[in-house]
């Protein structure tokens, strides 16, 4: 399947997809911080590598990121991905050390690790339990892998299947973001390899050229 | 007139060539390799900026060439010589080729780094071009910057010291 010419109706079935799986996501966000939690509207591009690496401020820019592989029938990776500041936030509001920084500590600090980890385990997997639910197919998430590097790097990662048969990634990007002072903003990549973009369309009943 | 410094971007399964005063760059490698290839009296120099280790894992009729090492390296040298650059005079440095996770599944994209690595050291051994330094490994991303007035090859690492190799 050619990424680049799918139709109107297509890109807002991957519109809805963002849509649910993120709301779903937001909500349990908001549960573990004790906040309120607001989504975009989610956006679906087809972005050839580099312009992917734009979405998020350039492949130079130093992001944190948790990342899921997605194999059995309906393989993609998917990201939760913050910014420096907001991991920050993140870890100082989850474990009360109100002085961590993640130059200096992230390495170091197993329970910073393991917040950040954690939270990208709840939020992602309740994004993809609504989006399975969704779509009839079964996502058994991995575990969750994190990095703090930079966005090329990182991203790449989850292009290589991809990178064999197209040329194109689809990028379902949806943020959350909370309405507190320290604003907490994550995104949601959801990259599906070409396989699952058909059966996705199948699930739904739209045409599959 | 003194030409003005540019600093020349290359991207992701993209490929270029410099001349002084011009810097030559590519930004975010993580398992993918940055290679770059000279003619230090010759004063011009290409960087490749290499995705995956081989052409025939594509799955496409008609492939960018830029994105696999062993069709990049080839069309990069073919360029440098078409500028002026001799054959026998070449010399390469490479970094990149990390593994940023370590991902259980067993898929054929594991260790790509390595692979990468390995692909694009294979195309410098048949073309015989001596690898001068080189910089890969490991599980972080690297931004390379090469100056053809040192000859010197910048690699900068988050939460590391910059260096020169």
């Amino acid at each position: 399947m050619e990424y680049s010419n799918l139709s109107g109706m297509q890109l807002d079935a991957l519109r809805e997809v963002g849509n649910i799986g993120a709301g779903n996501a937001a909500t349990s966000m908001s549960i573990l911080l004790d906040r309120k939690i607001d989504m975009n509207v989610p956006s679906v591009s087809i972005v050839d590598y580099n312009d992917m690496m734009e979405i998020i401020g350039g492949p130079e820019e130093l992001i944190v990121a948790i990342v899921f592989q997605i194999k059995d029938e309906f393989p993609c990776t998917v990201y939760f991905i913050l910014s420096v500041d907001e991991a920050e936030h993140l870890i100082q509001d989850l474990t009360g050390n109100k002085d961590f920084t993640l130059m200096n500590d992230l390495y170091h600090n197993e329970l910073a690790m393991s917040a950040l980890k954690e939270t990208g385990n709840i939020v992602i997997g309740s994004y993809l339990s609504a989006l399975s639910d969704f779509i009839k197919y079964n996502m058994h998430p991995s575990i969750p892998y994190l990095s703090f590097d930079m966005a090329g790097a990182v991203l790449t990662a989850g292009l290589l299947e991809i990178s064999e048969v197209s040329d194109y990634a689809i990028v379902i990007n949806t943020s959350i973001l909370s309405d507190a002072s320290e604003n907490i903003q994550g995104h949601f990549f959801l990259l599906p390899e070409p396989e699952s973009l058909s059966k996705l369309f199948e699930a739904l009943g739209i045409e599959n050229d | 007139m003194i030409k003005e410094k540019k600093i020349v971007k290359v991207g992701i399964a993209d490929l270029n060539i410099v001349t002084p005063p011009d810097i030559i760059r590519t930004a975010g490698l993580g398992s993918c390799v940055g290679v770059v290839i000279y003619d230090s009296s010759k004063k011009i120099a290409g960087l490749a900026h290499v995705l995956l280790p081989e052409s025939s894992l594509t799955q496409q009729s008609d492939f960018n060439k830029y994105k696999y090492a062993d069709t990049a390296v080839p069309i990069l040298i073919e360029k440098l010589l078409a500028n002026g650059a001799r054959k026998y005079a070449l010399k390469a440095k490479m970094a990149g080729g990390a593994q940023m996770f370590q991902f259980a599944s067993n898929s054929k994209t594991m260790r790509i780094g390595a692979r990468n690595i390995e692909a694009v050291k294979e195309q410098l051994t048949h073309f015989n071009i001596p690898i001068i330094s080189s910089d890969v490994g490991g599980n972080v991303g690297r931004t390379i910057e090469f100056d053809l007035v040192s000859c010197q090859l910048k690699v900068r690492k988050v939460n590391q010291e910059t260096v020169f190799i």
